[in-house]
């Protein structure tokens, strides 16, 4: 046990304290708030290409008034279409005219308006003219067909789906649960990701820690004071401690500077700055607020946490062993280490597309077999467990998923204990798989 | 813990190791006298180090025993023995002290005594200033140094040296070979195992033979060599040599000055000195010929079947 907490440490340490570990640690979050930074700027970048445009309203659609709008200047004039256009060339203070003819049938529903320019327009410029028109048209048929303002907004329903729980009778649980799926998803995702991420990861740490032995040769002199497997063990557990470290510290660190950033730079919390996207008028965006943090509230985070850290366990122990198991059997040529990860890389893309599946369709039987299965459950169970698993899944998953870890660990742990001797060549899969019942 | 200082401190019973269809170790019997040094010698490939690892509990035999000084070899037992494999290394990116701590701590030394011996060694290889140097920051050399007091920090009561002076220049050897004739001054047991029999014939008094997994010789090196004594003498003379000795005696290997003599059935050197004074050869020098381990090895590997070259590095 002395020997174990050793190892762990050793492993722990000089790893902590490595440069690229310590640059991935903090780069990352750097990184993301400069992305914010960056991506909120471009975003938010106003139009500096400024466009006048010379407005013929002949029918007075807009009444004299049209706002200028993000770089969009428009001026109303009296001279016809013709002397306009003979205006000399580069003295010009205007970059088109729009030329909007007199609305002769309120009833139809083509309306032609002319815009005479000889440069490009961008589509984003011509479809906020295209909307402008529009707009004025529909002020101007409201009047002239006589409809009434309250009428016409009385035909535009919001539907609402709200879903609630067939089974619950309790009066707590009978609540909206509409917003449910797409947190759901959101959490769903973030954990599988999360999940597959750690998984290559410090999967693929723990197999280069134990090539680098392999191949620095003190593994025998390591092993003549500790038992092959409690230095896997170690291993396992030291690379997990510091992995759990990393995300630990973005957990901080990224919201953190995040905060930071949109303090100083003044982030909107909504980058919906696009021109095309319908104004949401407050008191619906407070509902949709309400519904979101509600339904946050109602997932059951007692079964989602817990479960996410046992199957985070399960998962790292599963894939870090194999990855071990493949690190011992390598040559003394680190890069020819391609033809051995495929097998377990293979599960592990799978299950992270099996999981975008189980999102969509928490319920489907390949959502459910999935989550059984010991090489993809701890991929996609976690992205399910938002949306409500029958209990007895998530339990048999778990009971699946970790004696398939204690078996992997163990099958590592035999495979391990003869690669670390084997120098030299690659050793192929067929070799690893005698190993596991050599006595040695 | 009832360690008696009589019992050998390795005693191997009957042990069998097999790796698949190859035999490695087939049945190997021998003991070691206490504080002794005994030498594993062998080609490449047969068997040593599959012994060794044994030994060191590395792997465990397929059948038969081995004791540490009488007890039956536990998984207490590595924190007595030093071992260094002929593979042999370090954590390129740890400290020197970090490293030899570690190390130390995991042969079961407390922090505090493990600082102290690994500071002690690193003076006397004249490393003190490298304590917190990384191993990769060293010379090939000083590595070597410092792999050589990872294996004897924790003070162990066995030494196994697999191939120890291989790459080692030879200042670095003889320092080498200086300390670990002080350690076994000390009472530490040494096994050196080496398939290069010259480098040890002088620092071995025990020796194991092995080919093919077998011990086929084992005993103090000076038996041994009695054992294969040819009762031949080299005469080194001044002149010219009498004819009259080639009628009474068998000559052998002439040269300018020497000639080999071999004595016949019953004859004893003193015979043969008193009878090349009588014939009045001049005489400059006159010893027996001791066989080297060698020449043993290769006589004894071809009595048994082909004869096998050493194979060298």
């Amino acid at each position: 046990m002395n020997n174990l907490w050793l190892v762990i440490r050793r492993e722990y340490l000089t790893r902590v304290r490595r440069r690229s570990f310590i640059l991935a640690t903090l780069l990352t979050p750097i990184g993301l708030a400069l992305f914010a930074v960056v991506a909120n700027a471009v975003f938010s970048y106003e139009n500096d290409d400024v466009k006048r445009i010379a407005v013929i309203d002949d029918g007075n659609l807009f009444d004299g008034a049209l706002p200028d709008e993000n770089g969009l200047y428009f001026r109303f004039v009296d001279q016809p279409l013709e002397e306009l256009r003979g205006e000399g060339g580069d003295d010009r203070d205007f970059a088109g005219i729009l030329v909007v003819p007199e609305v002769t049938n309120a009833r139809s529903r083509n309306f032609r308006v002319q815009l005479f320019t000889d440069e490009t327009l961008s589509i984003d410029a011509q479809s906020r003219i295209r909307r402008r028109v529009e707009d004025a048209l529909r002020e101007y048929k409201i009047e002239a067909l006589d409809i009434d303002q309250t009428t016409l907004a009385s035909l535009d329903t919001d539907v609402d789906v709200s879903v609630r729980s067939l089974t619950a009778t309790a009066e707590g649980e009978d609540e909206d649960r509409s917003m449910a799926a797409v947190i759901g998803a959101a959490i769903g995702t973030v954990m599988g990701f999360l999940m597959y991420i750690s998984v290559f990861v410090y999967g693929m740490m723990v197999m280069r820690s134990v090539m680098e032995e392999k191949t620095n040769r003190i593994v025998e002199v390591v092993i003549s004071s500790v038992r092959p497997f409690t230095l896997l063990l170690g291993k396992i557990i030291g690379v997990g401690a510091l992995g759990l470290t990393q995300v630990v510290a973005w957990m901080i660190m990224i919201p953190g500077l995040l905060f930071l950033v949109s303090l100083f730079f003044g982030l909107d919390a909504q980058p919906s700055q696009m021109p095309n996207s319908p104004e949401m008028d407050p008191a619906e965006m407070q509902s949709v607020i309400e519904r979101m943090t509600g339904g946050l509230a109602d997932l059951n985070w007692w079964l989602i946490l817990p479960c996410f850290i046992l199957y985070f366990l399960g998962g790292y122990f599963m894939y870090s062993a194999l990855f071990a198991a493949v690190g011992s059997a390598m040559g003394d040529d680190m890069g020819e280490s391609q033809t051995l990860t495929i097998p377990i890389t293979i599960p592990v893309i799978l299950a992270f597309y099996i999981m975008m599946s189980a999102i969509q369709n928490p319920n489907s039987s390949l959502a459910v077999w999935s989550s059984i299965f010991p090489l993809f459950a701890p991929i996609v169970m976690p992205a399910r467990l938002a949306f409500d698993p029958p209990l007895w899944q998530v339990g048999l998953s778990l009971v699946v998923v970790f004696a398939f870890a204690a078996l992997m660990v163990w099958m590592a742990s035999r495979i391990y204990r003869v690669g670390i001797l084997n120098y030299g060549k690659k050793s192929t899969l067929k070799d690893m798989g005698k190993w596991i019942t050599a006595k040695y | 813990m009832s360690i008696s200082h009589s019992a050998p401190v390795i005693e191997v019973r009957n042990v069998r190791k097999t790796y698949g269809e190859k035999v490695a170790v087939d049945d190997v019997t021998f003991s070691m006298p206490p504080d002794a040094i005994l030498g594993l010698l062998g080609p490449n490939g047969a068997g040593k180090t599959s012994l060794i690892r044994m030994i060191t509990t590395i792997t465990a035999p397929d059948s038969g025993e081995i004791y540490f000084s009488g007890q039956p070899l536990s998984g207490y037992h590595p924190t007595q023995i030093g071992y260094l494999p002929e593979e042999r290394g370090l954590y390129k990116s740890m400290y020197v002290g970090e490293q030899l701590l570690y190390l130390g701590q995991l042969k079961g030394m407390n922090v505090r005594v493990a600082e102290q011996s690994a500071r002690e060694w690193l003076a006397k290889f004249e490393l003190e200033g490298q304590w917190k140097k990384k191993v990769e920051e060293l010379s090939k050399g000083m590595q070597q140094q410092v792999q050589f007091i990872a294996t004897v920090l924790h003070d162990p009561k066995l030494l196994i040296l697999d191939e120890p002076f291989s790459g080692l220049d030879p200042v670095n050897a003889n320092r080498m070979r200086a300390e670990i004739l002080r350690l076994h001054a000390n009472g530490t047991a040494v096994i050196f195992s080496t398939h290069r029999m010259e480098q040890v014939e002088e620092l071995c008094e025990f020796i194991v033979l092995i080919n093919h997994g077998r011990n086929i010789l084992q005993g103090k090196v000076q038996d041994i060599r009695r054992q294969f004594l040819e009762h031949r003498y080299r005469l080194t003379y001044q002149g010219t040599l009498p004819a009259a000795v080639a009628e009474h005696h068998q000559l052998l290997n002439p040269t300018v000055s020497t000639v080999d003599i071999q004595l016949s059935p019953g004859e004893s050197g003193n015979d043969l000195l008193r009878s090349l004074l009588r014939l009045g050869v001049e005489i400059q020098g006159f010893h027996e010929l001791l066989p080297s381990l060698n020449e043993i090895f290769i006589k004894r590997v071809s009595r048994v079947e082909q004869p096998q070259p050493l194979s060298h590095e």
